[in-house]
């Protein structure tokens, strides 16, 4: 098989706009004639079936929450990013390219991190006139900040709950479709698998959570919304609902998944407090630009945060400030991530559990004075009083990486369309723009920018080629069959009656993929997680236990079957990371560090983009390479000295 | 801790439900609400008996989706999300309530699961600004005071779990409605529709069977993100200046 990006030929700048003319159009009135599926009402996906809807094409969208406003987009705090240059200090388009694909450590292409950084412009005048209410100066203008480590105010914000102002932008303007009839909208309602005909996307199978009903949904295409997939490890800063079974799914029907071991993990979370632990939560990184993250020079057991003050200075470790002189405590998510677990490692962490290490404001409040501590982040020091009980003016917060986003996804072209013909994946779905690590307030700008800017043009081409009369009803035998296999496996997975719960398998996975495919990995230690990872399968299918019936609202059967995927695509990535013995971005292999210990790439030998082909039941998948060439960008090892 | 639990079982909305009384043993004061109940779901699925059906989802306190009525206030006893409520808020040895949302606009799925759909048909019926993606002029084209945009923003925090209307005796959805309608009337980006919106809002709500406002203020009492009821004034104010202005009425009274 060989993978064509399509990225146009042409000097950088011009790519996408040359594209965008040679794109073949619909004309308006045939675009009623063409039946598009969205799955997923996030960022991606509403913003998608919103714009779609409104160039006059029938949309049909799903999610599996009770309404389309609870994707998790919406729990994003710090902002979005946008070369808008307002602030005139130096930021452009050409700047938020290179910092992008630099950040994502030159594992990206740059012709769709270009486009990227080109349309982020238009996604702020979209939100503003949508009523979007950003932060604004008291000149009525809007205001930036600088986020994450970027040497330019290019970041646009709505207090601490961005995500949820883009969201709530995005819903309206899905509303709006709504009322206008273009778009139906199936809310409590889970994709199951996707029919493809003759090698094109014909439709979806899908599950009525309320009553159980399975059902087919035919279209000219399908766009998977569905989000990213960091559940895998259990914990993780995802909502609970999050998932990976439409993208899975896809997977087995001939979608190439790719680099599936890509995952951010983030350093600021509040730590795990026992085994009731049910998820993760962040609190914005914006805290280490006051906070100083340190832990004790000796190894104290059980160091209680208010025990903390009782550690003399001479015999604290500020190690991200003894290590990184330049960057101090905003070295970037990966790197203050290992550093935390080193630290740990070394049984120097702090708390009850030993995983955890301090991140201290008395310096910042006796500098500051705690009033203006308490403008910049009386929130978030709200929260993790009403989490912890603890509370951070009188003592240091206690903080510990966690899984946070996946750059891995499905392999999409410079179009966003998958290998299949006809099926797309939008926004964090897709394996596209971020390389081995994501840009802090990037993930709504590519959410966003899938969604309104790139497939309405694109998907234009695809449906004005294959002509409205290209379509494949529901009375297809295909989509019989695909019912069949989606009652089957939910007959099979009730029928088990073991004795294991659905969240102990979850958990198990979790830890395995911790341990073995998290902050730092090694072969041996992947090797142990594959072999671990098929025991794991196969005394899931025989000693589940999922009660109920398939008929009725039934959470345990929604989650053992979005399990059963997790645990698939567990060796899926614990085999990409294998494969990939270099260190980049997210992904550290400890065999390839420099002598002082950072990560090491490889140039030579993993320039590409992996992109794995599934070839059956417990056989192994198939690699292949989208090598990835540098024209503009001239690639260099990361330092944070 | 322990903890004695009476929760509203129901199967389906069909069927009539009742309270059932668990032991929640061995609870730590460090559980989130939702832990101690997914704690006791493993135990009850142990034991062959079905797990209690709740809504969640990104236990982060912002998705508006956790929705439980406990010891008779919507999210329990702090003004927070249901997700965000520790079980160190409750003393060892009490006995705790747990039912759904009660109002007749938000039908019993199952359990503690109840239909919030009626949020959004109100949304549908104007709860937004009609552009069409692209073609909107640049973002710092519109100059909007600092003060106008935070009030915006004030309103527009709300998360539609619908703790507002399970507080209210009336189960009135004034708050939920007021938010939207109040963001939008004070943004210059709103005011073009501003009468036809406050109007189909409030027709929707109406049709949808929330009761009406008597002002006890319940709604901003509970709300776990703090909506003041000024929106309900503001709305109020929008709907009766609609009501005597929009062009529905003119033509209407020259027919």
């Amino acid at each position: 098989m060989k993978l064509e990006s399509k990225v146009p030929e042409g000097p950088l700048a011009e790519k996408w706009t040359k594209h965008k003319f040679n794109l073949k159009l619909v004309n308006p009135a045939n675009k009623r004639k063409y039946d598009v599926i969205v799955v997923g009402t996030g960022l991606a996906g509403a913003s998608a079936a919103a714009s779609l809807g409104e160039l006059g094409y029938n949309v049909k969208a799903f999610c599996f929450q009770d309404s389309p406003r609870r994707a998790h987009s919406i729990a994003a705090q710090g902002g979005i990013n946008a070369a808008k240059n307002y602030q005139n200090d130096g930021d452009s388009v050409y700047r938020l390219f290179y910092d992008t694909i630099k950040g994502g450590d030159y594992r990206a292409r740059e012709g769709n991190v270009y486009r990227l950084a080109e349309v982020s412009v238009n996604i702020i005048d979209q939100c503003v006139a949508q009523g979007v209410p950003f932060a604004r100066e008291y000149g009525g203008l809007l205001a930036n900040r600088s986020f994450g480590g970027a040497q330019v105010s290019r970041t646009f914000y709505a207090r601490g709950q961005t995500g949820q102002q883009l969201l709530l932008g995005a819903y309206s303007a899905l509303n709006r479709q709504i009322a206008n009839g273009k778009v139906k909208m199936y809310t409590r309602t889970e994709m199951l698998d996707v029919v493809v005909v003759d090698g094109k996307t014909r439709g979806i199978i899908t599950r009525d959570l309320v009553t159980g009903k399975i059902e087919s949904h035919s279209g000219h295409a399908v766009l998977l919304c569905t989000g990213g997939y960091g559940n895998v490890f259990y914990l993780s800063t995802n909502a609970k609902g999050s998932n990976v079974t439409a993208s899975w799914r896809a997977h087995k029907k001939g979608a190439l998944f790719g680099n599936p071991c890509f995952t951010q993990i983030h350093p600021t979370c509040i730590p795990v407090s026992g085994d009731h632990q049910s998820k993760l939560t962040l609190m914005s990184e914006s805290l280490r630009n006051d906070g100083r993250v340190w832990v004790p020079k000796t190894a104290h057991k059980g160091l209680k945060a208010k025990e903390a003050a009782s550690i003399p200075e001479s015999d604290r470790d500020y190690f991200l400030e003894r290590k990184y002189p330049s960057f101090g405590n905003l070295v970037p998510r990966d790197v203050a991530s290992r550093n935390a677990k080193m630290m740990c490692d070394e049984g120097r962490g702090v708390g009850a559990t030993g995983l955890a290490v301090f991140l201290d404001f008395s310096d910042a409040i006796k500098r500051d004075g705690r009033k203006t501590i308490e403008a910049k982040y009386g929130n978030l020091f709200d929260m993790y009083k009403q989490i912890t009980g603890d509370n951070p003016y009188e003592m240091p917060m206690m903080i510990f990486p966690a899984v946070h986003y996946t750059m891995g996804g499905l392999w999409v072209d410079y179009n966003l369309m998958t290998n299949v013909p006809g099926l797309y994946a939008l926004g964090e779905a897709n394996f596209s723009d971020h390389g081995a690590n994501r840009l802090g307030a990037s993930a709504l700008m590519q959410g966003l920018a899938d969604g309104y800017f790139v497939i309405p043009y694109t998907l234009g081409d695809y449906l004005a080629n294959i002509g409205w009369n290209d379509k494949v009803g529901t009375d297809h035998p295909a989509f019989k069959e695909a019912i069949e296999a989606v009652n089957a496996r939910v007959n099979k997975l009730l029928s088990i009656k073991g004795k294991k719960t659905v969240d102990e398998f979850h958990r198990e996975l979790g830890l395995t993929m911790w341990e073995y495919c998290g902050m730092s990995r090694n072969e041996a230690g992947l090797k142990t997680a594959k072999k671990k990872i098929q025991e794991l399968k196969a005394e899931f299918w025989s000693n589940v236990d999922v009660l109920g019936n398939s008929n009725e609202l039934n959470m345990e059967l929604e989650k053992a079957g979005r399990v059963a995927d997790f645990i698939e695509l567990g060796e899926l990535m614990v085999d990409d990371a294998l494969n990939r013995a270099e260190s980049c971005g997210g992904h550290f292999r400890e065999e390839s560090q420099t002598p002082d210990g950072e990560a090491l790439r490889k140039d030579d030998e993993f320039t590409f983009a992996s992109a794995w082909e599934y070839k059956g039941e417990n056989q192994p998948e198939e690699l292949h390479k989208e090598e990835l060439r540098f024209e503009n960008v001239k690639l260099t090892q990361r330092s944070y000295k | 801790m322990n903890i004695t639990l009476k929760v509203w079982r129901q199967k389906n909305k069909d069927t009539k439900g009742g309270f059932k009384t668990y032991q929640a043993d061995h609870v730590s004061s460090d559980m989130s609400f939702l832990e101690m109940l997914d704690v006791l779901n493993t135990s009850l699925i142990k034991k062959g008996e079905e797990p209690i059906h709740f809504d969640h989802d990104c236990r982060e306190g912002i998705c508006g989706m956790c929705s439980l009525y406990i010891n008779g206030h919507p999210h329990g006893p702090l003004q927070t999300t249901t997700c965000q409520l520790h079980m160190r808020t409750f003393k060892d040895g009490e006995t705790i309530t747990v039912e759904p949302w009660r109002a007749k606009a938000f039908p019993i799925i199952k359990d503690l699961v109840v239909d919030r759909s009626a949020f959004d048909r109100i949304q549908q019926a104007g709860g937004y600004v009609s552009v069409n993606t692209g073609g909107v002029p640049d973002a710092n084209e519109i100059p909007i005071p600092k003060k106008i945009a935070d009030e915006a923003f004030d309103a527009a925090a709300c998360i539609g779990c619908g703790a507002c209307v399970a507080a209210c005796k009336n189960a009135s959805a004034m708050l939920f409605v007021s938010a939207k309608v109040s963001q939008l009337a004070l943004l210059p980006q709103g005011q073009a529709e501003k009468k036809e919106r406050a109007e189909k809002m409030v027709a929707q709500m109406d049709s949808e069977g929330f009761g009406s406002c008597t002002n006890t203020r319940a709604c901003e009492a509970e709300c776990p993100k703090g909506i003041s009821v000024t929106n309900i004034a503001r709305m109020n104010r929008e709907y009766f200046s609609a009501m005597m202005t929009s062009y529905e009425v003119v033509v209407g009274g020259g027919e």
